[in-house]
């Protein structure tokens, strides 16, 4: 029995059954990162002493009888961005390097609280900037399936670290795709939840009207796991909605007849490869086939979104990463003139191109003269854009598109351009400017590579999500399949 | 598209200090993106209002003004790149 | 300098008296150890989010209704975006577009004439932290960062560019503070920094309407400075323009030792604050009825208070604003009245002894000695003649240094008024004889003489003999050694 493989349902099973340990099954995970991961390089930190704290203190309470919740003792992976009182949390920034948050995010706080165990912080496109982990500050993430190849971003190292088998389950965050293409490219289950569904207090801002936090799993069911364990109203954050949240498992049933299904024609157009509409094709048939009355549709506003994006993100982040200038924590360059010239030596040293690259966008869609005509222009488009999907979802229950419109391409072959590199998320970036939920599942492979389905539903129809997308799953293998590592 | 000039402004504001290559070439992505993005002029937008916000959430505040937990000094400045006593200390600032 | 005018504007900023900061549970208390009073939120920790705490909204609602504006329906907050060290995000959350409250004034007095200052708008905002330098800014080595006072809540009170002279700036900020003290929602302690002042001024040709080019002077540390500033600011434009130069909009700091204002090193880089919606927190959509709740709770104001002083206490109009330009003095007189039923006989000893001897000892009403009981008691004293008001004078300074009760000092001195008339006629006598010049001056026909008479007649009594019974004796005395 490999443990490395099960999902967090079927390792919570085992555990009641006390046919393992928790302490058994973190060993078995902290084994499996020790032999592969000079090759995935998908832990930032990996925090082994805490991991066996945790574990054991869930056997303990196994073993006085006590009812555990069902992610105790599941060993899970944290992107690190996501702050960890006591443990390093860097944003894969130099600027970062060394800050041990003195205080847990919200949706650490609950994970702790529903008894999973906390193997480490894993890698990322720097402040989340990046469609392929080779942004991160320290060393770019492999995707399991093929180590020349990036596993997408900016939660690559989390989702690399789920389909490598070093963690059970992980969370990412997802501002335009960082989620939900990583979770294709890698072969995973990846869910960004309703924006406001999940508390963003500790998850390091990179566009705050945009961040949401979700996991990356294996299959769909951990994913409704995760969602119940992270979800809530959280007086810390003003964005996050009083909303009675049910529980999500309760949606995993293996029925979509009669759902209404929407294909937004322009996700299927140009600049989707064509083994990616393959799989999207076949994923209609088989959901037609079950009963669901799939159709095609149009998001008039799609192509508009990447450039509304690739305003609003980097102007909202121009701010949110002004705090990085070496006072209060973090990198300082040492050897300025006077506070300003550390402030500007101290963010030149620290942060990396597509940081500075983005900055500067922001900035400059910020200033004086240029504000009306690309930023605030980039809201009302935004406006356009939710209204497409508001309009959609008159008529659709759920709609369904590719994730990526290609699978994992090979490090270095994007990164001299910006815009090239932007174009990865074309299929993600409208459903975070919309605010509305999105899940991607494994749909089928391309030359041995995973092909990702993206599901996208109303506000808070998380539930509908995961019903189509279970549903799916169940009369299809692609989520059982291991890379060959 | 975007002068070297106004690279070197919006490097100043953002606290960013560029090489000469640097600034060559924000100068030239930047023009390419903003470029790209003048897309957005092809929509009539003067009847839209803009979205800061997609929450229908609005008067969200604490009810109370009551003092809660601060950090002890030592949490405070465990991170700080140089202190002197319960300090952050900074090179001068003119 | 007759040609000119000068145009003014105020910018006040004033800190709430909340118990927690604006955006975080951390305490506002002034002083305390150095960065004992924050938390990941105030201090800008990466994650951390804002939430805004309702009593900040309540007493900023609160003031703007104090100042006459009208509250917004709909607001929002914004980020200001500049680097600065004692900015723990380099951003400062505040609101610019949609700002809490508008089109405000307050009423001044000045040469006796009211004038109506407009008050353009009020808006939230977060203080910054605190920088202390060895020696000054631009000679310390190394400066060192105390963030309690970051996010600690602030409203800033724009002024419309109404004021023409420093003595009307000043007379606003006075105004200002007052109400703002008689709301309850800040100490408004200059000194402690509760509220701070810059100035927005420029100068034209009298009749002119265009509006010259301002300058901004920070740096307005007290009233006094805000006055002495904007004098010399005034002067300075005036002569650039009469030299036919120009001025450069640009902001000064005032140097109190100096007594200039001084250009702050011009930096190429404009300002450029980059607002835009702060993401973090959500829009305001003010109920109606909260706010007509929060206008019903506004306690009397100053010049409500001063109009009451007027007809309830038969005060004359100066008395009545000199004793409500403070909260604090205006309570304390109505204590003393509720006590003792003349009015205007504790509107005398209250302006009079009692402010000069604060002014003298720079105190604070609440900070004296004397209770309002006491202070009554001493007017009684006086009444029932047990001391003259020339010793109640005395009495009264000895109550100020050391608080004691007048029957005590009066008692321990051996004060008591000398109302015997065998007594007292014994010392018009002793006068009498040893003056006898000056009798036979007065006999003479010189009627002025008499004054210095009593004056030997207090002085042989210690000043404790009854005036009029003195004055009568004397007279007495006199008229019968005329009729011989």
């Amino acid at each position: 029995m490999d443990l490395c493989y099960l999902t967090a349902y079927e390792l919570h099973r085992l555990l009641v059954k006390r046919e393992v340990s928790a302490e058994e099954i973190c060993r078995a995970y902290l084994a499996r990162i020790e032999a592969v991961e000079d090759r995935i390089k998908a832990f930032v930190t990996v925090t082994a002493d805490l991991a066996l704290e945790q574990a054991r203190a869930v056997d303990r309470k196994i073993a006085a009888g006590e009812e555990v919740p069902p992610l105790a003792g599941i060993p899970v992976a944290i992107k690190d961005n996501i702050c960890t009182r006591g443990v390093r949390t860097t944003c894969s920034s130099k600027i970062l390097h060394n800050f041990v948050p003195p205080y847990d995010a919200t949706a650490v706080q609950k994970l702790k609280a529903a008894g999973t165990v906390f193997l480490g912080k894993t890698n990322m496109d720097e402040f989340a900037m990046g469609s392929s982990t080779e942004n991160s500050g320290f060393f770019p993430t492999a995707n399991p399936w093929d180590l020349e190849r990036v596993p997408g971003g900016s939660s690559g190292g989390s989702a690399a670290a789920v389909a490598a088998g070093e963690a059970a389950a992980a969370l990412g965050s997802d501002t335009g795709g960082s989620i939900r293409q990583p979770a294709a490219l890698c072969g995973v289950v990846g869910l960004k939840p309703t924006y406001g569904a999940v508390s963003r207090y500790g998850l390091v801002a990179f566009a705050s009207s945009l961040d949401q936090i979700g996991p990356l799993t294996r299959d769909v069911r951990d994913a409704a796991l995760m969602l119940n364990a992270i979800c809530g109203h959280d007086p810390l954050d003003s964005t996050s909605v009083p909303y009675n949240h049910p529980d999500y498992t309760s949606f995993l049933v293996d029925d979509v007849r009669g759902l209404r299904i929407g294909v937004p024609r322009e996700y299927m157009g140009e600049g989707i490869e064509p083994p990616v509409k393959e799989a999207i094709a076949r994923a209609v048939e088989l959901l037609s086939s079950l009963g669901a009355e799939v159709e095609e549709t149009s998001l008039p506003h799609t192509r508009y979104a990447l450039p509304t994006y690739y305003l609003i993100a980097p102007a909202e982040a121009s701010s949110n990463l002004a705090r990085y200038d070496g006072v209060r924590y973090g990198y300082r360059a040492e050897d300025a003139r006077d506070v300003v010239d550390m402030f500007m030596k101290t963010r030149s040293r620290g942060f990396g191109p597509e940081v500075k690259r983005r900055i500067m966008l922001g900035t400059y869609a910020l200033s004086a003269g240029y504000y009306d005509a690309y930023y605030l222009k980039a809201l009302k488009v935004r406006t356009l854009i939710k209204q497409d999907f508001d309009r959609a979802f008159e008529k659709f229950d759920v709609l369904l598109a590719p994730t990526s419109p290609s699978p994992a391409f090979k490090r270095g072959e994007k990164v001299d351009d910006p815009l090239q590199m932007y174009m990865s998320d074309i299929c993600t970036l409208a459903v975070n400017l919309a605010g509305v939920p999105g899940i991607s599942v494994p749909a089928g492979f391309a030359d041995g590579l995973p092909v990702g389905l993206q599901l996208i539903g109303r506000p808070f129809g998380e539930g509908m999500l995961l019903r189509v997308a279970y549903t799916f799953e169940q009369h299809t293998d692609y989520h059982r399949r291991r890379p060959p590592l | 598209m975007i002068s070297i000039k106004e690279v070197e402004h919006v490097a100043l504001l953002a606290r960013l200090e560029l090489s000469e290559e640097e600034k060559e070439m924000y100068a030239r992505q930047l023009g390419a993106i903003l470029e790209y993005a003048q897309m957005l002029n092809e929509l009539d937008t003067a009847d839209v209002p803009p979205t800061a916000h997609v929450l229908p959430l609005q008067n969200v505040w604490r009810e109370k003004d009551e003092v809660g937990r601060q950090l002890e000094p030592e949490e405070v400045l465990a991170n700080a790149p140089d202190r002197e006593g319960q300090f952050f200390k900074v090179p001068r600032i003119v | 300098m007759h040609d000119y005018e000068a145009v003014i504007g105020l910018e006040v900023h004033v800190e709430l008296k909340t118990n927690t900061k604006i955006f975080c549970r951390c305490p506002t208390a002034f002083g305390g150890d150095p960065n004992a009073h924050v938390c990941p939120v105030c201090l800008g920790l990466p994650g951390v989010l804002p939430v805004l705490n309702k009593k900040v909204l309540e007493y900023a609602i609160k003031a703007a209704l104090a100042l006459n504006c009208e509250i917004a329906a709909y607001s929002k907050f914004d980020r200001k975006n500049y680097y600065y060290p004692d900015l723990p995000k380099n951003y400062q959350i505040s609101q610019y577009d949609l700002p809490l409250a508008r089109n405000g004034y307050l009423d001044i007095e000045v040469d006796g004439e009211v004038k109506r200052v407009g008050i353009i708008r009020i808006h939230m905002e977060e203080d910054a932290g605190k920088l202390l330098h060895q020696g000054t800014i631009t000679t310390t080595p190394y400066s060192l960062v105390d963030y309690n006072r970051t996010g600690v809540p602030l409203i800033e009170i724009v002024s419309a560019p109404d004021l023409r002279t420093p003595e009307e700036a000043k007379a606003y900020l006075e105004k200002l503070k007052a109400i703002i003290q008689y709301t309850g929602v800040s100490d408004c302690k200059m000194e402690e920094g509760s509220l701070r002042c810059d100035a927005n001024v420029s100068v034209r040709k009298k009749g002119s309407r265009e509006f010259g080019t301002k300058t901004e002077i920070k740096n307005l540390n007290s009233f006094k400075a805000v006055q002495r500033a904007l004098a010399y600011e005034i002067r300075r434009q005036v002569a650039v323009l009469e030299e036919g130069g120009r001025i450069v909009q640009e902001t000064r700091m005032w140097d109190e030792a100096e007594g200039v204002t001084r250009s702050m090193r011009s930096k190429e880089e404009a300002h450029d604050y980059r607002y835009f919606p702060e993401p973090d927190l959500v829009p305001l959509v003010i109920d109606r009825q909260w706010v007509e709740e929060i206008r019903a709770s506004l306690p009397e104001l100053p010049d409500q208070r001063r109009q009451r002083y007027i007809k309830q206490y038969g005060l004359p109009p100066y008395d009545a604003a000199v004793l409500t330009a403070t909260k604090e003095m205006a309570d304390y007189f109505e204590e003393c009245v509720a006590l003792y039923p003349n009015a205007k006989a504790v509107s005398n000893w209250v302006m009079g002894d009692l402010s000069r001897l604060l002014n003298a000892h720079n105190l604070e009403i609440t900070r004296c000695k004397i209770r309002p009981q006491q202070l009554v008691d001493l007017l009684r004293l006086m009444d029932k003649g047990t001391i003259s008001g020339k010793i109640a004078k005395t009495v009264f300074e000895e109550m100020f240094a050391t608080g004691k009760d007048p029957e005590e000092i009066v008692r321990e001195q051996g004060l008591v008024q000398i109302t015997d008339e065998g007594a007292i006629a014994a010392v018009v006598e002793e006068v009498l004889a040893a003056n006898p010049k000056v009798v036979a001056d007065y006999l003479g026909g010189k009627e002025k003489v008499f004054a210095f008479l009593v004056g030997q007649v207090m002085k042989a009594t210690r000043g404790k003999a009854n005036p009029e019974l003195a004055n009568r004796l004397l007279r007495e005395k006199l008229e019968n050694l005329k009729g011989r």
